[in-house]
């Protein structure tokens, strides 16, 4: 069977809420592996939401919420804009995909925009796979994997870094 | 040094300050130090040893340098840049403090080695140091010294790190993060970690499992890391007092690299420049966003 990603959308109620209910309510065909979470605000989206979502299972996210000037509280997306613009960054440097989380503005005209971002980001984590290396940090069996490897034996293994060295370069 | 005992020595006497908070000889080299009676101001010192941003005893949760009375800290550039991070964030008023500004010619790793800089001695975060000479001070102490050596060692880490693919990363970061046990010591150690309850604490929601496994401790780091983004003066005190070696500092200098990029801002002594997080402009960058 074809791999189906879940995705998880954090999207603000007044915008992207609505946008994907016009997408719905037109008829528009779309993948159905995205599971809505909605929210007031992309302000209020916190990164904890993301982390958290791929700690559940997620394998892609997806945040979404009013254009530029269109927020319902007039600033929380550009809050949420410099959060983000950090969080990606920070996602990426710890080795965490960024193409596995989607960043939008669709606002509530523009249902087709929303099932062009559900469509485009469903078929990218579908091509980058499972997020089985997160799901399974704790060895727990939310994928049914395998359990993790001890920590403290991995720290010593040889595929790792050693790492007193890397703490003398840290500093 | 001399001048700085003198000072001290004076604020005790005239009773400007309850509390001298410097350094001293311990028996593994510089230590903070608490000095209360004048008599004790002959103890305090001043090298290259000294290490510690003692900008983190003026945390308001401190109860137990609270009750010394008003305290004046020696600080070096770098300290009063975590100093003026507390005055942004009303953790502390300027008048509640004396800060002693010391001038500054680079620092050690660690306070136990001998207080000579060579590249391979030096801090990591003396790097493209601005603040040698503290300005955010009431007295201003000390010689102008030279420039530090140069090491661009951990920017060098973090392009190397950057070249490599996310699964090449994530290898290196799990690796890492293994031997995080969680003891939080990175988060006391910081001088800006000040919050009365600290998210990892909470338990209902548990946004961060306790557990020292790799996925609380992944959840750990991220939040650390970004509630630290455009705030982390760089000091280096939450590596220095991991007891596991986790090279933190690459993650924070990493986001004050991105911090640079996206908002062209540098953390400052100037407490009345508000930090990018929580500020915005209309025009931020946003190639990101679709």
């Amino acid at each position: 069977m074809d791999f189906q990603p879940r995705i998880t959308a954090f999207v603000c109620n007044w915008c992207t809420y609505t946008g994907a209910d016009l997408a719905g309510t037109s008829r528009l065909q779309m993948a159905a592996n995205v599971r809505i979470i909605r929210l007031p605000c992309t302000g209020r989206i916190d990164h904890m939401f993301i982390v958290k979502a791929f700690e559940r299972g997620a394998d892609g996210v997806i945040v979404s919420g009013c254009h530029p000037a269109d927020c319902h509280y007039t600033a929380g997306n550009y809050h949420a804009r410099r959060r983000f613009g950090v969080f990606r960054e920070l996602m990426d440097f710890m080795g965490i995909d960024p193409r596995r989380v989607t960043f939008s503005w669709v606002s509530a005209s523009e249902g087709v925009k929303w099932k062009d971002v559900v469509n485009e980001t469903v078929a990218r984590v579908a091509e980058l796979g499972p997020f089985d290396a997160y799901h399974e940090l704790a060895g727990d069996t939310i994928t049914g994997g395998e359990p993790a490897p001890d920590p403290f034996e991995a720290a010593s293994g040889a595929e790792t870094p050693d790492p007193l060295e890397a703490h003398e370069v840290g500093r | 040094m001399k001048e700085l005992r003198d000072l001290a020595r004076k604020l005790l006497a005239d009773g400007d300050a309850g509390v001298v908070i410097g350094w001293e000889e311990g028996r593994r080299g510089a230590r903070p130090a608490f000095i209360t009676t004048p008599d004790d101001a002959d103890k305090l010192i001043f090298d290259a040893r000294c290490v510690h941003n003692l900008a983190n005893y003026l945390n308001p949760r401190k109860p137990q340098v609270k009750a010394l009375g008003k305290p004046a800290v020696v600080v070096k550039g770098c300290d009063a840049k975590a100093v003026a991070g507390l005055l942004r964030e009303a953790q502390l008023t300027r008048d509640r403090v004396i800060l002693i500004g010391v001038r500054c010619g680079g620092v050690v790793q660690t306070p136990e080695m001998p207080a000579e800089l060579t590249e391979a001695t030096v801090a990591t975060r003396c790097y493209g140091c601005d603040v040698r000479e503290p300005k955010l001070v009431d007295h201003l102490v000390g010689d102008a010294q030279p420039e530090p050596p140069v090491t661009a060692a951990l920017d060098r880490r973090i392009a190397e790190l950057d070249a490599l693919s996310p699964q090449e990363r994530w290898q290196f970061w799990t690796g890492q993060l293994a031997k995080c046990t969680r003891c939080h010591a990175c988060r006391q150690a910081c001088p800006l970690c000040h919050c009365e309850r600290c998210i990892t604490d909470k338990t209902q929601p548990q946004w961060i499992e306790s557990s020292s496994h790799l996925r609380g401790n992944f959840a750990w780091h991220l939040t650390r890391a970004q509630h630290l983004a455009g705030r982390c003066v760089g000091c280096g005190e939450c590596e220095r007092a991991c007891p596991v070696g986790i090279p933190l500092s690459l993650i924070n200098r990493k986001l004050q690299l991105v911090v640079k990029d996206l908002f062209d801002y540098t953390v400052t002594d100037d407490p009345e420049v508000p930090a990018p997080i929580g500020a915005y402009a209309v025009d931020d960058r946003q190639e990101f966003i679709e």
